[in-house]
């Protein structure tokens, strides 16, 4: 009886278990094959050429469709900008949050979603040497902002390098004060003077708990997130163009005895690929973004291609919630330039992201036991042909292609009258009371 | 004797004839032709077909498993015009005055830019080059009309080599009624309607005074009165009167669109119009007009929150569907070698695939008067065409070989090198 109850209670728990039969399934770790993926409870529960269809299982057939997992951006900022990425005052802001200012209803959640993503990680900006903490989130468009939030995701930070923090030293706002650093110097001792302090402040705080000092030290929270990195507790994904500049990073790190994660926008990361192996950095950056300003000068789209061959963890992702969409091209393009394999280009957007973020053993590939996060596409999913039909995020159907054209008609209807209210309480004789908000609206676009 | 004979054989040099075997073929004129065969001589196409003779002397090239198509036109960039987007001095677009037709930006094309070599790797191998910013509407004191574009054929050694048309069309910044503006480091500013409004018919008063002003100069100039002074402004715009020249207008929206097409209607001139997101109602209009388009990028985000999630990726497809003649641009240099990619995502979302390649070749070439000389295979034309080992508006698929004029171009560049150098490493 008690093995019984065991088998079915998740059963109970989950939704309904679904199968999606036929498909070509990539499931970003093994080569793709054409069979099925079975998920119940927001998990996979299988994956093979020939699946047992449990019983009362809904059952999608895949035949001519294509299967991923969720496409993974790990450099975003979608969600925030009403609100402000960058706390840019001062040259470090590890005291800030991005989960505090998550914007739920901001439609490039849908957009992205409907490009196939599932998970970003929404990044503080680079204004400042040492930035705020980052956020992981997953495109449950129409929930709150606390339900976006990726269980079981690990805390990062944001750190930049080279022009951007040096940017407010020589360019101040008109009226402003010029902020330091103004050089890729001052951005290095930016780095060394904060975990100086850290430190100090680690110590403080051992001291006390073991009972060796009596004063509890004052709490820092700047330096509560400095420590986390130096104890390794929080991930540090650092904005990095040049090599010198990653170099300079990566030596930093070892003298205060951390391991950074990953460099992102990594544009010369093909240029110390061996340092980055020796250190232990991934790199996660653009496909092929060049000639926008000095630093990106030696950008070259060989990038990916060039880590992935010597032994770097590389990654594609987007810093942009138009290109966010379109990521699976992206990751394309590593094949075009370097010519690496078909899975090796996927990897870059699902698993290899997954892994430069602490999560790939819940999401980033198609296995047993992993987040249901799949994107259903009708063309191979590296073609610029491919077009998701369906994206589940734990096993819920977040969008869906043929049900937003379907509710066009409505949703335009929907806009037309409330367009004709709007005439109707046009100036002088609005009507009490508030108008509709954004959240009425957004329940009309949802895809739930 | 010797200085002769060297003279003749760069000659020769510089005009080889190759025959191209074994293609695939895609002519967009004309229907495909498997296993075909394509010649080039002085630099130009003179034959092609499923058998064509092989004279003399002629390079072989086997292009087995190999396909042929007509270079790619990208319509709006600023190549030669500007390096490094955001470093100052690296930047010849935006020049001072608000009216400066005169302003030409063929003779600015930097001919050895970084940006000819990459774009054109991608199979691209003509790109149209702006004097200054795609700007719609624009803050009082920039430059209303801005100056004369230049296509450009991605290949040659000075600008003259360059210009494929020293002047494809005069650049116009259209006034629009604009609240809320966008800037660094002011951020967002809004204006209150009425003065938005006061502004954009200030602006277009001007720009109306100065159309008519060119019209009566013209009529000067025709009249050759004694009296009569010739001004390099008004002489630039007379080719725009003339009809020989397109007014290149920037219009994303219904109303822009509307008041971009009635003043040209009005002044009676050609006209093309850039960056179209959202034509609402005036779609039929642009068909029934003939008026064409160069259509927003595909891959751009929506304009306005509320728009279907794919509104940008499907537009081509609807523009075609109406009859609107289109091509597609990148509206930058960064990103000119994604051309193919920007129709790759149209076609994904409705547009047909033999509509997709007429816009990026033969209607892209007649929508700026190169139609004649570029834009398909067609014998007598000039042999500007690429090579692929598959569709190039996929991602993954590789351009083998290029012809420019008939030249064999490398389609290496800096970025390549740093490949080679980077991966050689120890």
């Amino acid at each position: 009886m008690k093995n019984l109850m065991l088998l079915l209670a998740p059963a109970l728990l989950a939704q309904e278990a679904t199968v999606i039969q036929n498909a070509t399934v990539y499931t970003a770790t093994k080569p793709a094959f054409v069979g099925s993926v079975a998920f119940s409870g927001g998990k996979i529960t299988a994956v093979g050429d020939k699946l047992i269809v449990p019983p009362g299982a809904k059952v999608i057939d895949g035949s001519g469709l294509h299967v991923s997992p969720g496409i993974i951006d790990s450099h975003s900022h979608i969600a925030v900008q009403g609100f402000g990425v960058n706390e840019g005052s001062v040259s470090v802001s590890s005291m800030v949050q991005i989960k505090d200012v998550l914007d739920a209803e901001d439609v490039a959640i849908y957009r992205a979603l409907a490009g196939g993503v599932t998970t970003a990680n929404i990044l503080h900006g680079s204004a400042n040497a040492i930035g705020g903490n980052n956020q992981l989130i997953k495109m449950r468009w129409g929930k709150t902002a606390g339900e976006l939030l990726m269980d079981g995701g690990t805390n990062s930070i944001k750190f930049a390098l080279g022009e951007n923090p040096k940017r407010q030293g020589n360019t101040p706002a008109p009226g402003g004060v010029p902020r330091y650093p103004a050089t890729r110097m001052g951005v290095e001792d930016v780095y060394r003077q904060a975990f100086t302090e850290a430190r100090v402040y680690q110590k403080k705080v051992a001291d006390f708990k073991a009972g060796k000092s009596p004063l509890a030290p004052r709490r820092d929270l700047k330096l509560e997130a400095l420590v986390e990195v130096l104890e390794g507790k929080r991930l540090v994904h650092c904005h990095a163009y040049r090599s010198d500049e990653m170099l300079m990073m990566m030596r930093v790190a070892e003298e205060f005895g951390f391991r950074l994660a990953t460099f992102q926008h990594v544009q010369e990361g093909y240029k110390v690929a061996k340092e980055m192996v020796r250190h232990g950095v991934a790199g996660a950056g653009f496909s092929d973004w060049w000639s926008y300003k000095m630093e990106v000068a030696d950008g070259i789209p060989y990038n990916m291609a060039i880590m992935t061959k010597k032994g770097v963890l590389a990654g594609v992702n987007s810093d942009d919630a138009g290109l966010m969409r379109r990521l699976n091209t992206e990751a394309a393009k590593a094949i075009r330039y370097g010519g690496l394999t078909e899975d090796q280009a996927l990897a870059l957007v699902t698993i290899n992201p997954a892994k430069h973020m602490k999560v790939d053993h819940l999401i980033g590939s198609i296995e047993p036991g992993k987040s249901a996060d799949l994107v259903i596409w009708n063309k191979p999913p590296l073609s610029t042909y491919a077009v998701p039909q369906k994206v589940y995020i734990d096993g819920t159907l977040y969008f869906e292609r043929d049900k937003d054209l379907s509710e066009r008609g409505r949703r335009a209807a929907a806009k037309k009258a409330l367009e004709d209210q709007l005439k109707l309480d046009a100036p002088g004789q609005q009507k009490k009371g508030a108008p509709p908000s954004r959240r009425d609206q957004s329940g009309e676009e949802s895809a739930q | 004797m010797k200085l002769l004979v060297f003279a003749v054989a760069a000659l020769a040099s510089a005009q080889e004839s190759y025959l191209i075997r074994n293609a695939t073929l895609h002519p967009v004129t004309g229907p495909e032709i498997a296993g075909g065969s394509l010649l080039i001589e002085n630099g130009k196409i003179s034959a092609l077909g499923a058998k064509v003779q092989a004279p003399k002397g002629v390079k072989v090239i086997n292009a087995k498993g190999l396909h042929a198509w007509p270079g790619m036109i990208n319509c709006a960039t600023q190549i030669g015009l500007s390096e490094v987007s955001s470093v100052r001095e690296t930047n010849d677009t935006n020049e001072i005055g608000e009216f400066i037709p005169q302003v030409r930006a063929i003779v600015a094309v930097n001919p050895e830019t970084e940006h000819i070599l990459v774009t054109r790797a991608n199979g691209i191998t003509a790109a149209l080059t702006l004097p200054a910013a795609i700007a719609i509407g624009g803050a009082p004191g920039q430059s209303i009309v801005r100056g004369q574009a230049a296509m450009l054929r991605l290949d040659g050694w000075t600008w003259e080599d360059l210009a494929l048309s020293p002047s494809a069309g005069m650049l116009v910044r259209f006034p629009t009624i604009q609240t809320v503006t966008f800037g660094f480091p002011a951020g967002r500013t809004e204006i209150p309607y009425a003065e938005a409004k006061r502004r954009y018919e200030v602006e277009m008063r001007k720009i109306d005074e100065f159309f008519e002003r060119s019209r009566r100069y013209q009529q000067a100039k025709k009249a050759a009165t004694e009296s009569f002074l010739p001004d390099m402004q008004f002489e630039a715009m007379l080719p725009l009167l003339e009809g020989k020249l397109p007014l290149l207008i920037a219009a994303q929206r219904e109303r822009g669109i509307r008041d971009a097409v009635d003043f040209a209607e009005k002044h009676k001139v050609k006209l093309v119009l850039f960056d179209v997101r959202k034509p609402g109602t005036q779609l039929a209009r642009l068909a029934q007009k003939k008026i064409p388009v160069i259509v927003g990028q595909p891959t751009d985000l929506p304009l306005d929150e509320d728009d279907a999630y794919d509104a940008a990726y499907s537009l081509p497809g609807e523009l075609h569907k109406a009859g609107v003649k289109f091509a597609f641009a990148t509206y930058d240099n960064q990103f000119a070698r994604n051309l193919p990619f920007e129709a790759g995502y149209a076609v994904a979302y409705g547009l047909p695939m033999d509509a997709a390649w007429r816009a990026l070749t033969i209607d892209a070439a007649e929508i700026f008067g190169v139609g004649a000389i570029t834009g398909s295979l067609e014998p007598g034309k000039s042999a500007d065409l690429f090579l692929t080992d598959g569709d190039p508006l996929e991602v993954r698929t590789q351009v083998k070989m290029m012809f420019i004029q008939g030249r064999n171009v490398s389609l290496e560049n800096r970025q390549t090198r740093l490949y080679q150098k980077y991966l050689a490493r120890p």
